[in-house]
């Protein structure tokens, strides 16, 4: 007997298959909304995570009204130097935090790769601003930015900009379970809090 | 070779567990409140998308795709997750599976691990194998700590405990460290938060499936709700990931159409919480071992069925037993197996691959043929036509000496009395004189509860009875 591997694909060989026919693509790869940035908010919103609006130029501010009085906020270390106001004790991911001080953590800032409007979608890559995928996990309380040209209306849209290389979380609203009698709760194991600030 | 555990030993045939389902009152409340409400959920996020059939399409050329050329992209899988740090492993049944998982856990020198739902770990029986093995296996979603602690079997894919009450369940975590204070569904989350938080931060092994393996970037793809399955991905050092071989996809750019056609048409949510993505391992972020194993058990016997093995299209999502007026009345665990409803009467029997097994046999014959399910199938499984298929393999391996009683009992019952059944036939047949151009807009009753009003396709040409007159002969 061979191994496992020559078996499997030497069963399958043995099977006669029809030539693979052409994917039919003729779904919508971009779609069009009015005002993307209001259709996310609303999408959000939906889940029951918490949506602010702010414009560039108030974006610290609005940071440090949501962070008020929240405890200690752990921070990817490449976020934007504006957004870590002052008056809010915050833990930066660098040494990186154990796990046992993340559980300690009251919450996180992290930004995102990019968001998908119409699934009301956040996507994290590991990249700029949003650090290790245990950051953005363990903590109770998860305070995300997108920024206006991060916002693409449908998933194709999306899964072409994405780059697969490095691990990607796709977030649409907080944790939440219906097993038990299909009742919606939210916040089983992630962050049970999940807020967004839409900049621009 | 053991037996393939895909169905659990010692069940009893379908109509006979069926008609122990039905006197339990309890469970026939709760699956039709459950399924209700998810079936009228779909609906609405289903038709909130114009491209919807045209994704069907796409999604079920893409799956014929992959199993034409099954062996080239399982291969083009294996070397982008080698390349990326991954080890893969290849399984050709549940006990060469269940060997390679014990051996890798053992290697890691722990006695438990924790584990996100997965069907195919279910199927091959794993918790049961570590289990002999000194291993410990945790499952971690609500439903599955609650089938887990309640020693109880799941009964349906994506809401496993749909069978118990919110009491039942404050019964069930009675067993914990720390007991919820009452029933209020918040509450017995946050019990088994906390339950879990333990072991998800000492666990140095976890173990998931995968809904989706994509062979030119290697990427595995876990599709979940509560964060367990991030805990999981993310936290221990090792994981490994077991995914039966026809969940490959060729390309990065196919996630686009399954990544709307699964959370639509299985929690008909626009998107589900969370969906984790990773390929190999990445230095410095999550497990730093990934362990990758393709398992065959029956995939490849079902693929060398023409008209069975489009039942390897199958995403999981559930919405066919949602539908499926037999599904509702019985529960799952009537079937017997890990895959219940009408998905579950066409692939468990053909990945058990014996149909002189009285249980096994009586799979096909649990439905009314109505094609609710054909219906809503995201990948367009054309499930009343294998059941149909299915039945002629049946009547064959199992000669003349099969009872009409057996086939007929196995939907009648399930109705609660011969009219209705028999009705329900009657408008099963009657539908294919109103088709127009092959679809229909709409159903007469009681099809028309389940029908959703666009494109229903035309139901299987003849009833089951008229069937059966043909075929038994
Ligand atoms: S057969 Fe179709 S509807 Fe049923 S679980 Fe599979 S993909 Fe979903």
């Amino acid at each position: 007997m061979g191994s496992a591997r020559d078996e499997i694909l030497g069963r399958i060989r043995a099977v006669d298959r029809p030539a693979p026919p052409p994917v039919p693509r003729d779904y919508e790869r971009a779609r069009h909304a009015d005002d993307p940035v209001e259709l996310l908010a609303e999408r959000i919103s939906d889940y029951r995570a918490t949506v602010y609006r702010a414009a560039v130029r108030e974006l610290p501010y609005r940071i440090a009204e949501r962070l008020d009085g929240r405890g200690r906020i752990a921070v990817p270390p490449d976020v934007p130097g504006e957004w870590r106001v002052p008056g809010v004790a915050w833990l930066p991911d660098d040494p990186p935090l154990g796990v046992s001080d993340m559980e300690e953590v009251d919450g996180v800032l992290s930004g995102c790769a990019l968001a998908i409007a119409e699934t009301g979608t956040i996507v994290l890559d590991a990249g700029p601003a949003q650090g290790r995928r245990v950051l953005t996990l363990v903590p109770d309380y998860h305070l995300c930015v997108v920024r206006a040209d991060q916002i693409v209306v449908s998933v194709p849209e999306a899964i072409e900009r994405l780059d697969p290389s490095g691990p990607l979380t796709f977030i649409s609203g907080p944790s939440a379970t219906s097993d038990i009698e299909l009742d919606r709760v939210e916040g089983v194991h992630g962050p049970r809090t999940l807020e967004v600030l839409l900049v621009g | 070779m053991g037996r393939n555990p895909v169905t659990w030993l010692g069940s009893p045939t379908f109509p006979d567990a069926a008609r122990r389902a039905l006197g339990d009152t309890q469970l026939r409340g709760n699956l039709r409140k459950a399924t209700t409400t998810i079936r009228g959920k779909r609906e609405s996020v289903v038709a909130e998308l114009d491209d919807w059939e045209e994704l069907r399409r796409a999604g079920e050329s893409i799956k014929d795709e992959v199993l034409a050329d099954l062996d080239t992209q399982l291969e083009r899988l294996e070397v982008a997750v080698t390349e990326r740090g991954g080890v893969v492993h290849w399984a050709r049944d549940a006990d060469e599976a269940n060997r390679i998982v014990l051996d890798l856990v053992q290697e890691e020198d722990t006695d438990e691990v924790v584990k996100v739902k997965s069907m195919a770990t279910a199927e091959i029986g794993l918790n049961e194998a570590l289990a002999d093995g000194g291993v410990n296996a945790i499952e971690t979603d609500l439903a599955e700590v609650i089938v887990q602690l309640g020693d109880d079997r799941p009964s349906h894919i994506l809401v496993p405990a749909i069978h118990r009450n919110r009491a039942e369940i404050k019964e069930i975590f009675a067993q914990m460290p720390e007991p919820p204070a009452s029933d209020d569904p918040r509450v017995l989350a946050e019990a088994a938060r906390k339950y879990l938080r333990r072991k998800f931060l000492s666990a140095k092994v976890a173990i998931s499936g995968a809904n989706f393996g994509v062979a030119d970037t290697g990427s595995i793809v876990v599709v979940e709700s509560e964060g367990n399955g991030r805990m999981c991905l993310t936290l221990p050092e090792t994981l490994i990931t077991v995914m039966g071989v026809e969940k490959v996809l060729p390309r990065w750019q196919d996630l686009e159409v399954f990544l709307q056609l699964l959370p639509r048409s299985s929690t008909a949510e626009r998107m589900n919480p969370y969906t984790s993505i990773w390929s190999g391992v990445t230095p410095g972020d999550g497990p730093q071992k990934f362990h990758l194993v393709l398992l065959d058990n029956g995939r490849t016997s079902t693929l060398a069925d023409e008209v069975g093995r489009q039942a390897l299209r199958c995403i999981r999502c559930s919405a066919c037993l949602n539908v499926c007026p037999v599904y509702e009345r019985t529960g799952g665990q009537a079937y017997g197996s890990v895959y219940p409803g009408p998905i579950g009467a066409i692939l468990a029997p053909q990945l058990a691959g014996d149909l002189h097994d009285e249980q096994t046999a009586s799979l096909p014959y649990a439905s009314s043929l109505c094609g609710a399910c054909y219906e809503v199938c995201p990948v367009r499984i054309n499930i009343p036509e294998v059941l149909t298929h299915l039945r002629a393999e049946v009547v064959e391996a199992k000669g003349k000496r099969t009872p009409e009683a057996m086939a007929m009992s196995a939907a009648a019952w399930v109705f609660g009395d011969r009219k209705r059944y028999e009705a329900a036939q009657k408008a099963g047949s009657l539908t294919r004189f109103l088709a127009r151009g092959g679809t229909l807009s709409s159903l007469p009753w009681p099809g028309s509860k389940w029908t959703d009003t666009r494109d229903a396709p035309v139901v299987p040409k003849e009833s089951f009875r008229s069937w059966w007159r043909r075929n038994r002969g």
